[in-house]
């Protein structure tokens, strides 16, 4: 399409992010960013995909995009709304979601994600939201995928608070224990930033997978508390198609509320 | 409702104004602010602006929670002074806090309502939150499966819920996003309804299904259309989204704060009041297309 902006660092993100839902079947969703991804996901590549609210909705077919997790246009032509009681215990818990979408204030190697506080618990420098239904999504999601900003506040050595638990200190303990504990989920799968799309290697850990257009291996290295791990193979993520663009400047987001 | 609160809400209560997002008794919350109630535990999965107002007017010695912000906005500007030692005024205490996960939290009014010891559930494994709030302890399956997490029982002295319609026996009806309210009233001692509409008992009658609470727990049924904004009754009226905006300014000054609870609360009398100051254009302005459900037939049986 001639006369388009080139993307934006969030497009860029919100677009890596709907990519990889390709085929994915049941998406609980999140507000912001993961919303747009997901809806955008839902008009591309992943057309069957059911999105479930923690408010209590499954089957959900927003006609706008919602401002707060609870917006009513979530209920209004949904496949089912349900106490959440019955969201948490029979959709989450019982095994039934695919993909659980996180984000945090503050994220570790190993996936391991903080939305609870900076600083001493008791004495917080800063008070965040808490868990929510987060640390459940981490437990229970079959796989997990976090969208969030990179920065050296952000992508820690280690966290100030553990809220919900990513792959722990590595894969085998997180395995064993996931096993162990009859977890339902195998935890997080894919990061995306604003910079670039990462993965997790067979230790569990981190590890970069492509860096966006514009964006460059230094800045990436440079906004992670730690010595990122990066393979021989690192491309560029695929550019956003005129289309991809064009549904979140004109359908999904019409006003840059969010993106 | 003055009535109401008057008669059900004590200093020293624990209450539970439930409502996911969707029909939040701001009403209430208002009213127990005006009657100055003092040392309250309150309870809401997602304290919201309701209870970042109450604790601005000085209602509460202590939250318990599972999400503690300004939904879709960002954060309770009021609560998070009372919460961050550096932000703390002069004389002022911390607030008690207790939190929890969503699953957690809906799992303690559950227990609570069906008088169990503790739900049990999966989350909290490898989380830091059991090691902060030490009711979250670990049992034994008696099945031979491992360990289990736990959550204590909440019974609240009184909940408080929001609906679309009730009957005079209180027999509360609802649609939409239903979020916990069922089982906090069911765990409650005593338990206010707050409804947009009074109707017939046959009304509700032709649609049993739609029966969220019956009146057999329920202790004072309230009349109070617009009662939940500035958030939303499902086809009634939408969020208001600019307001909860708005609070974010508002909140983030004690003085704003405190001039905005006196304009909006303290100098109003009661809702009916505060409805009529922002005007009924102001509502029509949030009230939806209609979008009616289709009609069932549940038989008629002799």
């Amino acid at each position: 399409m001639s006369g388009q902006q080139p993307a934006s660092r969030n497009e860029l993100m919100v677009v890596a992010a709907a990519r990889a839902l390709a085929g994915k079947r049941v998406c609980f969703v999140g507000v912001g960013l993961p919303n747009i991804a997901v809806n955008l996901a839902k008009r591309t590549v992943a057309p069957q995909m059911e999105l479930v609210y923690e408010a209590g909705v499954f089957g959900a077919n927003p006609a706008r995009l919602p401002l707060s997790i609870g917006d009513p246009t979530i209920v209004t032509g949904s496949t089912a709304t349900v106490s959440m009681h019955d969201l948490f215990g029979l959709y989450l818990q019982g095994g039934r979601i695919d993909v659980g979408f996180l984000g945090g204030a503050q994220i570790d190697r190993y996936g391991n994600l903080n939305t609870t506080v900076i600083g001493d618990y008791a004495a917080p420098k800063t008070r965040l939201p808490g868990s929510g239904g987060a640390c459940e999504i981490a437990i229970n999601a079959k796989e997990i995928m976090v969208i969030m900003r990179q920065s050296t506040r952000s992508f820690v050595q280690s966290l100030d608070f553990r809220t919900s638990p990513g792959h722990l200190g590595g894969a085998v303990a997180s395995a064993t224990l996931r096993r162990e504990q009859g977890w339902g989920g195998s935890g997080p799968s894919v990061v995306v930033t604003d910079l670039a799309v990462y993965g997790f290697n067979s230790d569990g850990e981190m590890e970069l997978r492509t860096i966006h257009p514009g964006a460059t291996l230094d800045e990436v290295k440079s906004t992670i508390g730690w010595e990122i791990r990066v393979p021989n193979n690192v491309v560029e993520t695929p550019a956003p198609t005129a289309e991809e663009l064009r549904l979140i400047r004109e359908e999904l987001d019409p006003t840059g509320a969010y993106v | 409702m003055r009535d109401a609160i008057a008669a059900h809400v004590h200093d020293g209560d624990t209450v539970a104004i439930e409502g996911f997002t969707h029909c939040i008794s701001f009403a209430a919350g208002h009213e127990i602010i005006r009657q100055k109630r003092r040392d309250l535990t309150l309870a809401r999965m997602t304290p919201d602006l309701v209870y970042d107002q109450m604790v601005a007017a000085g209602c509460a010695k202590k939250l318990i929670f599972s999400w503690l912000g300004n939904p879709g906005v960002g954060s309770l500007h009021a609560i998070r002074r009372r919460t961050e030692p550096a932000a703390l005024a002069a004389g002022e205490t911390l607030l008690e806090m207790e939190e929890y996960s969503h699953h957690g939290m809906v799992g303690r009014y559950v227990a609570g309502a069906h008088r169990l010891p503790f739900y049990p559930l999966r989350s909290y494994s490898e989380s830091d939150l059991p090691k902060v709030n030490t009711h979250i302890r670990q049992v034994e399956s008696p099945y031979g499966d491992g360990k289990i997490w736990a959550v204590p029982p909440l019974n609240p002295d009184v909940t408080i819920i929001h609906a679309q319609r009730a009957d005079h026996e209180g027999n509360v009806q609802m649609w939409g996003l239903l979020g916990c309210q069922k089982e906090a009233a069911f765990a409650a001692k005593r338990v206010i309804a707050v409804v947009e509409e009074i109707v017939p008992t046959s009304v509700i009658r032709a649609d049993p299904n739609r029966t969220i609470v019956p009146g057999l727990i329920v202790d004072a049924v309230v009349h109070e259309p617009f009662g939940a904004h500035p958030s939303y009754v499902q086809g009634d009226y939408d969020r208001d989204n600019a307001f909860y905006r708005e609070w974010d300014t508002i909140s983030r000054d004690p003085a704003a704060t405190e001039a905005w609870l006196r304009e909006w609360v303290y100098d109003l009398p009661d809702r009916a009041a505060y409805v009529a100051k922002f005007g009924a254009s102001y509502f029509e302005g949030l009230t939806p297309p209609s979008a009616p459900s289709g009609v069932v037939d549940y038989g008629d049986y002799r």
